[in-house]
């Protein structure tokens, strides 16, 4: 059989030097710490949870409204251990062929094909049923990997109950079991987050084998911290105004309230229009970028709207 | 072991039994206590609860309850509970324990001397500034100290909740601008109420240790309730939980068929598509390419009844209608009183729900002369309008308390409708123990269909979660 340079599951590879996967730090302020320094100003309670996941080996179950961090976080633990991030985005219909492994049809066939004459069927079996056919799914390079990663299985929510039973084996033994090929344990504990967006009630069972995070929106002085790292090139006073005005917008009933990433988004147009105050004006001009729904920029233009002219009648 | 003979017991739900020492009893109780309240809170999560601890420094309060809140509660209901339910047992063992130890605070809020020198404007306006700071230890100082200044003036009227406003109301913190004041001052501008509800909490909470150390006894532990557990909320966000369960419930509904047909993932074949793919092969068909498989849309009819009996009720329904129609594209809905009126428009035309609201009551006119159920005629009309659309994929859904005010309630028309449609669910805003009575007639309907309670939004969650046990339905009884 032809040598497989490039197989990586079960090889017997270099211990994985020291530089990458550093250890997990030692104390959850030091974690919360190092997720600063790599761009993620962690909530208290986030960096506690992870770092309790980082010493436990236990995943952790992150929930809360979309956009307030929940991919983000995993990237920067990632960044913060030296690890590899491995991401199962999930959809409906997800199954374990896009999860966990598939055998690569066309490889054997064509194996089969070239050697067609003269080998016996037991020959041809052993040879294609090897790790040189296996396709990796991110479930299964997350396990196999000789470094430890970090792996995001995203929107947990979106696949159906069977695929989540069939996670369980992975979340609580880190084991994987292909008949043809028996067991494949994993060398490494890989940090695995799950994220969810809440649209469905997660079975209980697997909600067990995790630790539970809810990332809510963050208070005004976090977020002005967020706003401020992101887009340090806007004033002060009006990233303040930024982020209250966005506190206004998110207490109104609206269909999706602007997220973390909007608020970012908006601080950076404002920044590139060089605005210096956000006024009635400025307001309904860049509005679109933390509204996108027709109805909800209604509500929010005759709410918030009327509220900034007010206060800069008041004010100036 | 037998418990000490609790001291001043008589007079306020005394101490309670110390049980066995050390924190991994109390931290038995404590699971204990969130499982009363409807935690589910297992072995594994009390083991995975006590390995966490091993990692903490589990002397830092925050540290400590991060740590048993991510092991303990796995959902932000269950994190609402928990906040709760740490807050009031912690605080009652310690109370307990001090009472027990003899502990008292030294110059504390009963002391009578440092009222006088205090001065009230600085007071006020350190108060002030603590609560737009947002900082705790300081809020937690000054809580005690205007409880001191103010708590005494004509003693405490003996009921914590009116003593706290009382204070509060002394202090002058209020969340609206208070424009008389000077600007510097930060009550100008108004205070953030959140600031305001912690501060009164704390408040609550130092005159509570007054109270128990004045009593030495623990006041009677109380199961929270429901308006304490339910998540804060205004009426506009309770529409948006309404939707919020309503878009699980669109959910369900599309993945219903799925399930019920068993694990074959894929029927058809797609002979085109095989073909085209096996020409990367050499013309032998190694992957085979499959029809996708399109989730079934769900056909919805909704019938919503607005007499006066369910006026409470009906906002409610209206809001969970007009969340469906924000979900489904397949949808009718009906709304009746003594008639059937269609509104499936009006849902289409006002995104609004204020202006559907209005607009139903101005135009359906399913009053007609009484104002009165009349549920028989209503079936027959609902007959007439859809019986050719009905059929087995369809499903009907039926907001209404069943009282038929003494008419005939027609239930074999009912059974007709409930035969035809696929499937039959009735939501009543009545609790079970009111129904039958007087003149409900829900368990002539109930044969022919499935009834909930449905009066919160978490009921009506619980009938989504029901949606999705096919042998519930199964077992549904329905003899049709």
């Amino acid at each position: 059989m032809s040598s497989a340079p490039s197989s990586s599951a079960e090889t017997s590879g270099p211990p994985s030097p020291a530089v990458k996967g550093s250890d997990p730090p030692p104390s959850p302020a030091e974690l919360a710490a190092g997720l600063r320094e790599v761009g993620y100003l962690p909530g208290e309670s986030t960096a506690l949870v992870c770092y309790l996941a980082t010493r436990l080996g236990k995943p952790i179950l992150v929930e809360g409204p979309a956009g307030v961090g929940k991919t983000e976080l995993s990237k920067a633990l990632a960044a913060l251990l030296g690890r590899d991030l491995i991401r199962l985005q999930c959809y409906e219909g997800l199954d374990e062929a896009k999860a966990l492994y598939e055998w690569n049809y066309r490889k054997q066939l064509l194996r089969i094909q070239t050697e067609a004459a003269g080998t016996g069927w037991s020959d041809v079996q052993e040879d294609i049923f090897g790790q040189e056919f296996l396709l990796e799914r991110p479930l299964l390079s997350a396990i196999s990997s000789t470094e430890p990663v970090v792996l995001l299985i995203d929107e947990i929510d979106k696949t159906d109950q069977e695929f989540e039973a069939m996670l369980l084996e992975v979340l609580s033994e880190f084991q994987i079991s292909i008949p043809e090929l028996g067991r494949i344990e994993a060398s490494t504990r890989p940090v695995v987050l799950l994220t969810s967006n809440n649209t469905r009630e997660l079975t209980e069972a697997l909600k067990r084998r995790c630790l539970y995070l809810w990332l809510d929106y963050p208070e005004l002085e976090h977020e002005l911290a967020i706003v401020r790292l992101h887009a340090p090139e806007l004033p002060e006073t009006v990233a303040r105004k930024l982020v209250e005005v966005i506190g206004m917008v998110r207490e109104l009933d609206l269909k999706k309230p602007p997220s973390i990433a909007e608020s970012i988004d908006w601080a950076r147009s404002l920044v590139l229009l060089g605005a210096q105050d956000i006024d009635a004006e400025t307001f309904t001009e860049t509005m679109s970028v933390i509204v996108k729904h027709r109805t909800d920029l209604d509500v929010v233009a005759e709410r918030v709207g009327v509220k900034l002219t007010a206060l800069s009648g008041t004010s100036g | 072991m037998t418990p000490a003979a609790p001291r001043g017991a008589a007079l306020y739900g005394g101490l309670p039994d110390p049980g066995a020492p050390g924190l991994p009893a109390r931290i038995l109780e404590f699971g204990e206590e969130l499982r009363r309240e409807g935690v589910a809170v297992g072995t594994s999560e009390l083991l995975d609860a006590f390995a966490v601890l091993e990692e903490l420094d589990w002397r830092s309060r925050e540290d400590f309850r991060e740590g048993l809140a991510a092991t303990l509660a796995k959902s932000q209901e269950d994190r609402r509970v928990f906040e709760l339910v740490f807050e009031r047992f912690f605080f009652r063992s310690v109370e307990a324990a001090a009472v027990r130890e003899g502990v008292r605070e030294e110059g504390g809020i009963d002391a009578e001397g440092g009222g006088g020198e205090i001065n009230l404007d600085t007071l006020r306006a350190q108060i002030a500034a603590a609560l737009r700071d947002g900082s705790e230890a300081a809020m937690r100082d000054l809580a005690r100290l205007a409880i001191a200044a103010f708590g005494r003036q004509g003693e405490g009227s003996g009921v914590i909740g009116v003593d706290v406003q009382r204070i509060r109301r002394a202090l002058g913190l209020r969340s609206e601008p208070q424009p008389e004041l000077p600007p510097e001052d930060p009550r100008h501008a108004g205070l953030p109420r959140e600031q305001l509800r912690r501060f009164e909490t704390l408040l609550r909470r130092e005159l509570e240790r007054a109270q128990i150390e004045r009593t030495e006894s623990l006041p009677p532990s109380r199961p929270l309730n429901e308006l304490d557990r339910a998540l804060p909320s205004g009426p506009l966000q309770d529409l948006a939980a309404v939707h919020r369960v309503v878009a699980q419930l669109r959910r369900r509904l599309a993945t219903q068929g799925h399930q019920a047909r068993g694990r074959r993932r894929h029927s058809h074949v797609d002979v085109r598509r095989t073909m085209r793919a096996s020409l990367e092969t050499g013309g032998v068909p190694v992957v085979l390419k499959y029809r996708p498989r399109r989730p079934r849309r769900p056909e919805i009819y909704v019938l919503c009844d607005v007499s006066t009996s369910v006026t409470s009720a009906s906002v409610f329904f209206l809001s969970v209608l007009h969340a469906l129609h924000d979900a489904f594209r397949k949808m009718r809905s009906f709304v009746f009183i003594e008639r059937i009126s269609e509104v499936t428009d009006v849902f289409a035309r006002e995104r609004n729900f204020r202006a559907v609201s209005e607009a139903i009551g101005r135009e359906a006119g399913v009053a007609d002369i009484s104002g009165y159920t009349d549920y028989g005629r209503v079936w027959s009309e609902f007959r007439a309008l859809v019986e050719d659309d009905l059929h087995p994929r369809a499903t009907v859904i039926v907001l209404g308390d069943a009282r038929t005010n003494g008419r005939d309630p027609r239930a074999d028309i009912f059974a007709e409708i409930a035969a035809r449609a696929g499937r039959t669910f009735w939501l009543n805003p009545e609790p079970r123990l009111y129904w039958n009575y007087g003149d409900s007639v829900i368990a002539a309907y109930e044969r022919y269909c499935r009834a909930f309670e449905c009066w919160t939004t978490r009921q009506l969650e619980d009938f989504v979660k029901a949606l999705t046990r096919p042998e519930d339905l199964g077992a549904a009884g329905s003899p049709r």
